[in-house]
């Protein structure tokens, strides 16, 4: 019983530590006075002094776009991507498809940011919006395949031959068997590649140039010139649309979660019933 | 079939040569180049021979040797208390949560936390120790590395203890053996994987955490990644931020061949076994 006790105790502590900066953020971005030292009285006023700036109005508004374009394109190519390596019947191609796969997974964020960076000079593509969706949607692509990866393996290859059987062409295969088996796949794919999107900061803080800025590379650039509490307010903000996602997250992992299992008790009440 | 598929392909294939292969050979190529575009070893001369980037380079394994003990040390009791509750979903999702908040929020939480007049601060005032110079020093990098990297190094491991085969637990204990030697000679073997995976998931970031050395160590800290990020967006000397580059890289494949290879091998087997 004890024990019991002493490991409640530590996982609190341990969720303390990790909730305490994120709530201490909030908690000030109500402060009337302008630090995070000593709350002087509740106010709306850095709320409001966020949503009127236009500046990081367009901002948000850069850094959603990225997030939702690249994330779209990486879960296209990823999608493909697994599809094709699972399709290889050998399997040393597959191992060192997936090897290639997992580069930009395991590589630290300052090598992907400045390889990418002399990439894009080789190319002589221009610093800006372009080179900062290409870097998402190139590291995206990685995870993208790791999360479909699983599903397309799972696929029972005596659907796709029933479906064949069954007079199906090769699009109705894909898209009535093969797609709708491992859409929670893409699903979470895209889902990560979005939050990838949204959190970077390394890699967009190397391609991103002087015109164009993200959320984080202006954080940071506001952090470093000290605090305002505008940033507390928006990290509010982005505390809760996280919670949004997550929240979203779980209620669609849990619906297919469920789905699955009432087909397959179903399935069993046919089979019973047979 | 194999023809529309090899078609669907190739954006996947571009994208390997483009940006997994080029950034690779270019980052290699521009490490052996001076600005003038010649061929020179200079770079790795420089590199070898300066105790500057000697010194640093020890440095930065050693803090993300020290990151990546504390995180460990925090997350599996914590991992193995999580795998013990009920709805351990939605805890999970707590840990998770807080990877999802932009890490330089985070890194910013803690500017406010350790500041001289910060919260840490009028406690250690109210407790009678008094101000102490918290942010900017070595010790506030250590912590708020840690902190960003504790999720990372508990889910591996609590998915590790998740597959652990619970019969092997009570084999264990009607064997005699107590709960001390039941988690040193069944549970902690078994679970190294997850482990490995976890060291994997936070040195190697470690080494690279350049913001965190800017924003709190107050560039007391100067990490393998610190150095690349000043050699590239700061001095302009690609070349020699690339030879940093490719240490990093090389350092990046000798913990992978450190964590990785129980993990293949099992692989194998498992591989062996379906066939």
């Amino acid at each position: 019983m004890k024990k019991i006790k002493f490991s409640s105790v530590y996982l609190v502590l341990v969720f303390i530590i990790l909730y305490i900066p994120i709530f201490y953020l909030i908690f000030y971005s109500f402060n009337q006075g302008g630090n995070m030292n000593h709350f002087t009285g509740f106010t709306w006023a850095h709320y409001q002094e966020l949503f009127s700036d236009k500046r990081m109005l367009v901002i948000v508004l850069d850094t959603f776009l990225i997030a939702i374009l690249s994330s779209l394109f990486a879960t296209m190519i990823g999608t493909f991507g697994a599809l094709g390596i699972a399709g290889r019947k050998s399997q040393r191609t597959k191992s060192a498809l997936l090897t290639l796969n997992n580069v930009l997974m395991v590589s630290p964020d300052v090598i992907i940011g400045a390889s990418f960076l002399i990439l894009f000079s080789a190319l002589g593509i221009g610093l800006g919006f372009g080179s900062v969706l290409l870097s998402h949607i190139a590291f995206s692509i990685p995870i993208v395949v790791l999360l479909v990866l699983p599903k397309v393996n799972e696929l029972d290859p005596a659907l796709l031959n029933a479906a064949q059987d069954l007079g199906a062409t090769n699009w109705q295969t894909f898209s009535r068997v093969i797609v709708p088996y491992i859409t929670p796949g893409i699903f979470s794919g895209f889902f990560m590649a979005f939050t990838y999107s949204l959190d970077d900061f390394a890699v967009t803080f190397f391609v991103t140039g002087n015109g164009f800025t993200t959320l984080s590379v202006e954080i940071y650039s506001r952090a470093r010139q000290g605090i305002s509490l505008e940033i507390n307010a928006l990290s509010a903000v982005m505390f809760l649309f996280s919670l949004l996602l997550v929240v979203g997250y779980y209620f669609v992992n849990q619906y297919s979660h469920s789905r699955r299992q009432k087909q397959r008790r179903h399935a069993k009440n046919e089979v019973t019933l047979l | 079939m194999k023809q529309t598929k090899r078609f669907f392909m190739i954006p996947y294939f571009i994208w390997i040569g483009l940006f997994v292969v080029a950034p690779l050979l270019l980052i290699l190529y521009q490490s052996l180049t001076n600005n003038q575009h010649q061929f020179t070893f200079q770079n790795y001369v420089t590199y070898g021979t300066s105790s500057t980037y000697l010194h640093m380079s020890l440095n930065s394994l050693w803090y993300a040797f020290l990151i990546t003990v504390i995180t460990l040390l925090i997350s599996y009791p914590a991992a193995y208390f999580l795998s013990k509750l009920k709805h351990q979903q939605l805890w999970l999702l707590l840990i998770i949560l807080p990877t999802w908040i932009n890490l330089l929020l985070k890194a910013y939480a803690f500017i406010g936390l350790l500041s001289r007049t910060g919260s840490v601060n009028s406690f250690l005032t109210f407790v009678g120790i008094g101000p102490q110079q918290l942010l900017f020093s070595d010790g506030s990098f250590l912590l708020v590395a840690t902190y960003i990297e504790i999720p990372f190094m508990i889910l591996p491991i609590y998915n590790a203890i998740v597959e652990l085969n619970p019969a092997l637990i009570n084999a264990s204990r009607d064997l005699g053996a107590t709960n001390w030697q039941t988690f040193r000679r069944v549970i902690f073997p078994l679970t190294i994987s997850g482990v490995k995976a976890g060291v994997q998931a936070v040195f190697i970031p470690s080494l690279s955490l350049f913001m965190l050395t800017r924003l709190i160590g107050g560039n007391r800290v100067i990490t393998l990644g610190t150095a690349i990020e000043e050699h590239f967006m700061t001095t302009m000397n690609w070349g020699m931020g690339s030879t940093i580059g490719v240490v990093l890289i090389v350092m990046m494949f000798i913990i992978m061949a450190l964590t990785n290879d129980r993990r293949k091998k099992r692989r194998e087997l498992n591989d062996d076994e379906e066939n």
